[in-house]
């Protein structure tokens, strides 16, 4: 058809370049930041010992989960086969990685969320660039990630967040716009703020759906960290790659038993933080 | 009723779509709504509106979907921003405020109440109806107490903790009205707050939202498309059309006096036994024949009119003392028993200001006329089953007399004149042109209670002089139960000349029954 090659390759690779080139210091800097967050909360998951880490875990379902004392025990045991699969310290890596990458998708992704329900030309904007998150294979990240912060935990996480955050952005965008009219016609007609408008109407009433992108969020973290294993973001994904580079049946098994375990936690426990 | 202007709403105009100056343009030029949305595809939502709603009534706002009646509502605490006019509240343009001004006078003046309640289902009932106090920065203490006297008003204590989701359709409404009088505000803006409840709810929440008023004393806009509520809770009706007030009136006026031909269709289904009372449809009470009398002077009476029973009255103001049947009058005449010993101290009975619904029952059950009697006793009128049907009959039929008259101008005969001047002095809730009202107009006329014919006083106090009388009594009174259906339809037949001549006669004569001797 076209007699020449048109340089979409070319383009998007001078444009990393350009980018490393005049924001290297600044990168820097966040590489930094993340590394400390995901480091502090590691260590905070570690300070524990296991026993009274499961013990903790197991309240905190049993609380959570509305006194559900299956859920409470079913998470106790799969903590403990976890610990005795000697599997402790590379979970609590992963755990850390997820939450730091779920908590900065969130930050990012909530407000800008509540932002586009708010204006319909941003949403319009964002909206395309949600679906080529959403769409372009997952591995893609890794490498401006690795180019921009090297290897390591923190190209791991960036790659996570960018993985992540479309269902909270979307899902956030959603809710507030199924608030029911009736009820943003309330708060108006009894002379509410913007600002009390939102925070004591529209976000309460669209949580359900804002928490259905949050677990949604957790879930693809999850996923994405075991992939992000391949740039060199350590704990039970590198445990996986290892498994596939040995063809080690038995240790990809257990790690990925592990990711499992942690996962219906994470996804019982977000699930039972929404109403309703 | 206090007649101070609360609101005050100046040619308001809502074009809805993105170049409203033209489709104004349009309107003034006096193309219809349909032509407009033709050639710019904008709605007019509400065209050149101007009322006043006074302090302490209800206005109720009633039309089909789509009249423009929620979109009225909405401009007046501006959630919908009319295009062009003014709406002031106490004085103050609400469509220019500043949202700063707007505010506060949605704070402290307006409370609405919402058609599917639109409660706040993550927070329970004490924390909704402290919603619009808690947002203006009240204490926590003062606003759960504020809020807690609310849902008193409202019937919901003990419901304070309650979830949204455990409470009925009616009790959310309850709390909506509660949440829309916690903030104590002047206005209360109903919009179809009782469409979503059925009918028994809706019945009841009605009652209550009248003895609320009572209690406090709101100036209330509601918003309704049901025209029986709009008649049982209106002081006064705008009926809107297309975004237009077709009417503004009184529930009465609406009914009786329809401006247009929308309004008549609009208002024939309605059920007007709950509109009419008694003491619109009752009927001079005559004969009545004075507890002094004898027993003779009550079998003349009777015979001259042809009834087989006579109400007994004392003095001129008619306290009503009982009911003679002429079995009885006979007995005493045999027996030389007085009038008080002879009649039936039982007399059936009913308030002037009872609706028809509640006479009906009544007028079924009983073998006599019903007296209408007010609290001291004094004997109104009378209603017999002729009446009734008569007035029902008559209040369905306006459309429908509209049409004869245009057919049959020719008609009117010199009767129907004299009954339509009479018509005039005696205003009555059947205040209609003549031809309507040919003979029940009439009686009623007459029967009212002294506040309402002005011009006449001393009318109802007359009654006939039987001896001059005694020819028209086919027609008149009791004998009427047949006849009035029947004149009521055909009223183009002419009534005799002799009814008319001795009925005005009989008005002006002032001759008291009391004194008269056989």
């Amino acid at each position: 058809m076209l007699t020449f090659r048109l340089p979409v390759g070319d383009t998007v690779e001078l444009a990393v370049d350009w980018t490393e080139a005049n924001f290297g210091p600044l990168l820097d800097i966040i590489s930094k930041q993340l590394d400390f967050l995901i480091s502090s909360l590691k260590n905070a998951l570690l300070f524990l010992p296991p026993e009274l880490f499961i013990a903790g875990i197991f309240l905190l379902a049993y609380f959570v989960g509305k006194r559900n004392i299956k859920l409470a025990a079913g998470t106790a045991i799969g903590f403990f086969l976890i610990e005795n699969m000697g599997l402790w310290t590379l979970s609590m890596e992963t755990l850390a990685l997820v939450l730091s990458s779920t908590l900065l998708a969130l930050i990012i992704g909530i407000p800008l969320g509540i932002l586009s329900a708010k204006n319909t030309t941003l949403s319009r904007i964002l909206k395309p660039a949600l679906d080529f998150m959403q769409t372009m294979p997952s591995f893609v990240y890794l490498i401006p990630a690795l180019i921009f912060f090297g290897l390591g935990n923190v190209p791991s996480m960036i790659a996570t967040v960018v993985f992540a955050m479309p269902p909270a952005i979307r899902l956030t965008n959603l809710g507030i716009r199924q608030v029911p009219k009736e009820l943003i016609e309330v708060a108006d007609a009894f002379g509410s703020t913007s600002w009390q408008k939102l925070s004591k109407v529209e976000l309460p009433v669209a949580l359900p759906t804002i928490m259905a992108g949050v677990n949604q969020c957790i879930m693809l973290s999850l996923s994405m960290v075991v992939i992000a294993a391949m740039i060199g973001a350590r704990g039970l994904g590198y445990q996986v790659l290892l498994g596939i580079q040995r063809v080690d049946i038995g240790m990809g098994f257990e790690a990925g038993l592990s990711i499992v375990i942690i996962a219906v936690f994470l996804d019982r426990i977000t699930q039972n933080l929404s109403p309703r | 009723m206090d007649k101070n202007v609360k609101i005050e709403i100046r040619n308001i105009t809502k074009i809805f779509g993105k170049n409203p100056q033209k489709v104004l343009s349009f309107l003034k030029e006096g193309l219809s709504k349909k032509e407009i949305f033709e050639k710019t595809k904008q709605t007019v939502g509400l065209n050149n509106v101007s009322f006043e709603v006074y302090e302490g009534e209800i206005f109720v706002i009633m039309g089909l979907s789509g009249s423009g009646k929620s979109t009225l509502l909405r401009c007046i605490n501006r959630l919908i921003k009319p295009t062009g006019g003014q709406i002031l509240i106490d004085g103050q343009d609400i469509v220019t405020m500043n949202p700063e001004e707007l505010r506060r006078v949605r704070r402290v003046k307006l409370g609405m109440v919402f058609q599917n309640f639109a409660l706040l289902s993550h927070r329970n009932v004490l924390d909704n109806v402290a919603y619009g106090l808690e947002i203006q920065g009240i204490s926590k203490d003062e606003r759960h107490n504020k809020a807690i006297k609310a849902i008193e008003n409202v019937g919901l204590k003990g419901h304070e903790e309650s979830k949204i989701t455990q409470l009925s359709g009616g009790m959310k409404q309850r709390v909506g009205i509660a949440r829309a009088l916690a903030n104590d505000p002047d206005i209360l803006l109903m919009d179809e707050a009782f469409s979503a409840l059925d009918p028994l709810i809706r019945n009841e929440m009605q009652e209550e939202l009248l003895a609320l008023e009572n209690r406090m004393q709101k100036t209330i806009i509601f918003v309704s498309h049901d025209l029986d509520e709009a008649l049982k809770l209106g002081d006064r009706i705008a009926l809107m059309k297309d975004g237009e007030v077709v009417q503004i009136g009184t529930p009465e006026e609406i009914l009786t006096e329809p401006a247009n031909s929308y309004v008549s269709r609009f208002v024939a289904g309605v059920d007007r036994s709950k509109i009419l009372t008694a003491e619109s449809v009752m009927k001079r009470p005559e004969p009545l024949v004075s507890i002094n009398s004898g027993p003779r002077v009550a079998i003349q009476l009777m015979k001259d009119y042809g009834i087989s029973s006579i109400y007994v009255v004392e003095g001129k103001n008619r306290h009503l003392k009982g009911i003679l049947m002429i079995s009885g009058a006979l007995e005493a005449l045999r027996s030389g028993k007085n009038l008080e010993a002879a009649m039936f101290l039982e007399a059936p009975r009913v308030a002037p200001d009872r609706s028809l619904n509640e006479v009906i029952p009544l007028i079924a059950e009983s073998q006599y006329p019903l007296a209408v009697v007010n609290d001291s006793g004094k004997l109104l009128g009378i209603i017999v089953r002729g009446t009734v049907l008569g007035a029902l009959a008559i209040a369905g039929e306006n459309g429908q007399n509209e049409a004869s008259k245009e057919r049959n101008p020719e008609k009117k005969t010199s009767e129907e004149k004299t009954l339509e001047e009479r018509n005039v002095s005696g205003k009555t809730f059947e205040g209609k042109p003549a031809e309507k009202t040919v003979l029940i107009g009439k009686n009623e006329g007459e029967a009212g209670p002294p506040s309402k014919s002005s011009g006449v006083p001393n009318a109802q106090n007359t009654i006939i002089n039987n001896g001059i009388d005694s020819e028209s009594v086919p027609i008149n009174n009791r004998t009427d139960i047949e006849s009035v259906p029947i004149n009521n339809r055909t009223n183009i037949e002419p009534v005799p000349a002799e009814l008319t001549a001795k009925e005005s006669l009989g008005s002006d004569s002032g001759q008291e029954p009391e004194v008269k001797t056989c």
